[in-house]
């Protein structure tokens, strides 16, 4: 569990003339919790995509908790989770179903599940919503199910896309305490937000422009290396160069 | 092996869920048989009927009854006079008259031909045509009733000729025509819109990214529908043998396979929209809309293929229903076994390849 869970060198991703990732390289270690920041249409999801196994890249290479992303993206698949900016549980389903069918599609037992999923509903206390459908909580809750189901299979890194797009504040706090305790279980985070508060929440960050990655360090030390107070300056400085337009 | 079930109930608690997934389940096809069965068909039932026995023997008695125990003619009154019929007519309730002459028995039972007047409303041509066929049905059936051997001349001689098979059925004509169309209707856009509702609502990204194979999550989902599909071929063969008294002269279980053979192939072209489309409703039109008309024009139930033109001809060929309907004709009603049915059977079959293998590689490329 020593190795890095993610090593990116000179990875690319073309689509005809357009490069949408450039030759981005990065390591995230074990445990860590990884920003990857970047404005609409920087490349962030289509980096990401590569990284679940989803998209080969055109070129460049890349690890992700040890296997290699063009010859073992099965085994790829089976060590991360992956959370989608869109709400990515089933409405028409009961609580404890979307819990059985994910665990299930992971190939848990059914102790596991059982197991699992008991404990994952007292943590989020939600004791009294088992047998309710899904589509009838409200989303912040609906977003801490998703991720607590995201990671029930213990991966070694779960990706999470905008996680937190549209909840409230107090709900984005309670949201990334499950990510703290999740890190602390030794799960690796890779998460992309568009909230600059929440970027300071992560050991590290990474800024994406244009397909490049323009930035990695610290929130600290890019604050310090922007002369910033804030990552929102931070981000702003490093967003306005960008030539490609959002879409 | 047990991902691939969690993910099928999964799909079954979806389908069990949404009443509007439901409502096209098992609301469209006995919607349709009941619609093609007693209200878009070309019989009549309990016509109105007058009849004018001058001759009140034994042979009119028996002719009348054998007219008021068919299902297709209720006796409104007997009149004997000529403006009695004509009143009747008049009042637009009655759609027939029969007329039997004096003697009519007499005449029957010592051989010499016995006459028949049968008087219809034309101001609807087809319904008193339909009606005529139907009278001179009962008439040529008593008689050879009457005469069972064989060659006996003609004794009753109806003025209307024209020979109309009294077993006729109309729904016969529509049964496996509504088959084809409703299994079609369901699978193709039962499983398209599964299965773009996952990408819209973003789960799809998720399946994708779990170690669950993309092929698994085409089949996973075809195999609920499947299961569904057949339920729904039993309800229709079921109501369509007891309600519309449809007989299955061919074999019942290579109907089954048949039918399944069908199925599939339509789940294929399901999953081939699902992966050309992107939303719900799209993949709704295009499978309602886009699949509707043809198979109604191109199965020929409705409109014979044989009176449409080459081009149209040759179209109706790729039309899957069209050589499903043909089975089932074939096994249904003529009660024919596999070897007539071989050719049908194989284009089906090739259909299904060539549509799962476009289906699954599009799937597939998507995520490249």
């Amino acid at each position: 569990m020593n190795e890095r869970a993610i090593v990116c060198k000179g990875l690319t991703k073309r689509f005809g003339d357009f490069i949408a990732v450039n030759n981005i390289s990065f390591d995230v270690d074990q445990g860590e919790i990884f920003g990857f920041l970047g404005a609409n249409g920087a490349g962030k999801t289509t980096a990401m995509r590569m990284l679940c196994g989803l998209s080969y890249p055109t070129s460049g290479e890349a690890a992700v908790a040890g296997y290699n992303v063009f010859k073992q993206q099965e085994a790829i698949k089976r060590n991360i989770g992956y959370m989608s900016q869109k709400f990515s549980l089933y409405e028409s389903l009961t609580v404890k179903e979307n819990i059985r069918f994910y665990g299930g599609v992971y190939g848990l037992s059914d102790r596991q599940l059982k197991e699992k999923g008991d404990e994952l509903i007292t943590q989020l206390g939600m004791e009294n919503e088992v047998k309710k459908m899904v589509g009838s909580l409200p989303l912040g809750w609906k977003q801490k199910l998703a991720f607590s189901v995201a990671i029930i299979h213990q991966p070694r890194i779960v990706f999470l896309d905008e996680p937190t797009g549209g909840v409230d504040p107090v709900t984005r706090r309670q949201f990334w305490d499950l990510i703290y305790a999740a890190a602390e279980k030794g799960i690796t985070i890779f998460v992309t937000t568009h909230y600059m508060d929440e970027a300071e929440y992560c050991n590290r960050i990474s800024i994406m422009v244009d397909g490049r990655i323009d930035a990695l360090d610290t929130p600290a030390n890019l604050k310090q290396q922007f002369r910033a107070t804030s990552m929102d300056e931070v981000f702003y400085a490093l967003a306005r160069s960008a030539k490609r337009s959002a879409d | 092996m047990k991902q691939f079930m969690v993910f099928v109930r999964k799909e079954f608690h979806h389908v069990f869920r949404d009443r509007r997934t439901l409502l096209i389940l098992f609301g469209l096809p006995i919607m349709q048989i009941l619609l093609f069965g007693y209200a878009l068909t070309t019989e009549i039932k309990n016509a109105q009927i007058v009849i004018a026995d001058h001759a009140k023997d034994a042979a009119s008695e028996q002719l009348i009854s054998r007219i008021a125990a068919s299902k297709y003619f209720t006796i409104n009154s007997v009149a004997l006079a000529d403006n009695e019929i004509e009143a009747a007519f008049r009042k637009g309730k009655v759609k027939c008259v029969v007329v039997i002459p004096a003697g009519f028995g007499n005449d029957l039972l010592h051989g010499n031909s016995a006459q028949l007047q049968i008087i219809a409303d034309a101001s609807d041509p087809n319904t008193a045509k339909t009606l005529t066929n139907y009278l001179t049905a009962i008439a040529t059936d008593y008689q050879q009733d009457l005469y069972p051997t064989a060659n006996v001349p003609l004794r009753i001689e109806p003025l209307t000729r024209m020979l109309y098979n009294p077993e006729m059925n109309g729904s016969m004509n529509f049964v496996p025509g509504v088959m084809a169309l409703v299994l079609m209707i369901i699978c193709t856009t039962l499983t398209s819109v599964s299965i773009v509702r996952e990408k819209e609502m973003g789960t799809m990204e998720i399946l994708l990214v779990s170690p669950f194979k993309p092929t698994y999550v085409v089949l996973a989902k075809a195999v609920p529908y499947l299961v569904l599909a057949l339920t729904d071929f039993v309800i229709i063969l079921l109501l369509s043998v007891f309600l519309l008294e449809m007989p299955v002269r061919g074999s019942l279980p290579l109907l089954f396979l048949e039918s399944m053979l069908f199925i599939i192939t339509c789940l294929s072209l399901g999953l081939l929209i699902s992966s050309v489309t992107s939303s719900q409703q799209m993949a709704m039109l295009v499978s309602m809309m886009g699949m509707m008309l043809p198979t109604i024009l191109f199965t020929g139930f409705i409109f014979p293929l044989e009176n449409m033109p080459v081009p149209l001809q040759v179209i109706s060929n790729l039309v899957p229903s069209r050589w499903y309907y043909m089975i089932v004709k074939a096994v249904m009603l003529k009660g024919l076994g596999p070897g007539v049915i071989w050719k049908e059977s194989l284009v089906l079959a090739g259909m299904t390849v060539v549509l799962l293998t476009i289906s699954i590689k599009t799937f597939k490329t998507r995520l490249a």
